[in-house]
């Protein structure tokens, strides 16, 4: 496998490395770019849906971009939005159905968001920006990079949220684990309800923004 | 030969040609996840029931080993109407056909409360009597009922539906021998307020159903659900903090199920 890449470019080139890694930091899709943020803010209530989301959005990107880019040389210019729809629509049923079937207490959790992952900013945004110019392989890191940098800002609002909400953390396969011990609400400490509700999401996203703005002077803009 | 990719008639091949392979790939996956999926829901009702009786050899039963053991407790299903009638009565021995829409296990009342009962309570809302006669004389209106039997002792779990804040809502009650004194109860929703209403799913919120009656001196006194912190008699349970219209909810949905269910079993002792 290697040898037969090896005339054009390594399977990890520096750049090719950077299509994973840019999106977890630099060109973030939640925190820098603001996109996928609707979701961001509604399955993050546990980290279990936070997981399962972060994977199948990931799932959608890694096959939403493969297919598109392998096509990129078929695809009529005028259709090209709708092919992208079709594909991703397809791809997200593909997840739906298997949620459905093989994790069926977190697809009823997720419930109608698993059907508006077509609506992603994210997914469209990549296949439009990126898969339709590129070829398959960069195509797929550039997927997994975004399915990743997305996941990663779900997870870390879902962990505050629902140790500062309900004091637990759940996770996909071994269940619910309560973090804050019994003594605390016996001393009088109480869950905060509003970590519950979709505005709490707003404040982490934004604090995270902070933090990473601060890490990278580079990002703050003039 | 290069394809000309603007050509009309290029984009109107490609469009069809993707249409009929994805359709046909979604198909496929759909078929083949079919069984899966509808196993999950009838397990899922099953876990329900097996819950809501409400004993030890259940609570906490896993989903799928609830379908394994449902016919080791659930004795017989019986489906009645509002009038307290029996429409349909099958043992344990008897499979549940998917196909018989009368078996108690098959009725939807989710669909029935959202089709059927509430457009009557909103056409004659106030009026009682009214109400009254029309559920008896719809026929679309059924009250499943599930003897369970669990060393030598009877339960019953009936059935319940309704509207929370948001959407719909739904439970299983648990009774017990003397058909009055509530053994378990199992309640989900569908879209109430995650960490305020959803709380009615969550197992601290039913354990407080448990002993609670629904007679009081020969007749029906429904369940209520009141603001949490009261002094609570035998037919009362706190509610939740900040989910006051989900708690108006459970206990409309109680008072109204309960009260066919009550005259049901106080002409039907013993069954």
């Amino acid at each position: 496998m290697s040898e037969e890449v090896k005339k054009s470019e390594p399977l990890f080139s520096k750049k090719n490395k950077k299509l994973i890694t840019d999106p977890l930091n630099k060109i973030n899709p939640v925190t820098i770019q603001v996109l996928g943020i609707c979701s961001a803010l509604a399955v993050t209530v546990q980290m279990d849906n936070a997981i399962v989301m972060s994977i199948a959005v990931t799932f959608v990107l890694f096959f939403g971009n493969m297919l598109i880019s392998m096509m990129r040389n078929l695809i009529p210019g005028r259709i090209r939005i709708i092919v992208q729809l079709v594909v991703v629509a397809s791809l997200v049923i593909v997840v739906d159905q298997v949620l459905k079937a093989f994790v069926y207490d977190v697809s009823k959790q997720l419930s109608v968001f698993v059907g508006l992952i077509i609506t992603n900013c994210i997914i469209m945004g990549r296949l439009e920006a990126f898969a339709l110019g590129n070829k398959p392989w960069p195509s797929i890191l550039d997927g997994i990079g975004n399915g990743l940098g997305y996941g990663l800002v779900l997870v870390i609002v879902a962990f505050f949220k629902e140790l500062l909400g309900s004091g637990t953390l759940t996770f996909p396969g071994i269940g619910k684990l309560t973090i804050i011990p019994e003594a605390m609400y016996t001393a009088g400490y109480m869950d905060n309800g509003l970590f519950l509700l979709p505005p709490s999401s707003l404040i982490i996203v934004a604090i995270y923004i902070w933090v990473q703005k601060f890490r990278n002077p580079e990002l703050i803009e003039a | 030969m290069a394809i000309n990719r603007d050509s009309n008639v290029y984009t109107v091949v490609f469009a069809t040609v993707m249409v009929v392979i994805v359709g046909g790939f979604l198909a496929f996956i759909s078929m083949s996840l079919k069984p899966q999926q509808k196993a999950n829901i009838t397990n899922e009702k099953m876990q329900n029931i097996l819950q809501a009786i409400g004993i030890d050899e259940t609570n906490g039963i896993a989903r799928d080993d609830a379908g394994k053991v449902f016919n080791d407790y659930v004795k017989r299903r019986i489906t009645i109407n509002y009038k307290g009638e029996i429409l349909s009565d099958k043992s344990a021995d008897e499979a549940i056909d998917p196909q018989d829409k009368l078996d108690a296990f098959n009725i939807d009342l989710r669909k029935e409360y959202s089709m059927y009962v509430k457009p009557i309570m909103s056409q004659y809302k106030g009026d009682d009597a009214k109400i009254d006669a029309e559920m008896a004389a719809s026929p679309n209106i059924h009250f499943p009922v599930f003897v369970c039997e669990n060393n030598g002792k009877k339960y019953y779990v009936v059935s319940a539906s309704g509207k929370g804040l948001w959407d719909d809502i739904w439970g299983y009650i648990g009774l017990s021998e003397d058909a009055i004194t509530v053994s378990g109860s199992v309640f989900d929703h569908k879209g109430e307020t995650p960490g305020l209403g959803s709380k009615i799913a969550e197992e601290w919120f039913q354990v407080q159903f448990k002993g609670k009656t629904i007679e009081e001196g020969g007749a029906y006194a429904p369940i209520k659900v009141l603001k949490p912190g009261n002094e609570l008699n035998s037919h009362q349970v706190d509610g939740i903090s900040g989910a006051t219209f989900t708690g108006v909810g459970v206990d409309e949905m109680l008072t109204r199920n309960l009260a066919v269910y009550y005259n049901f079993f106080s002409t039907n002792k013993g069954l």
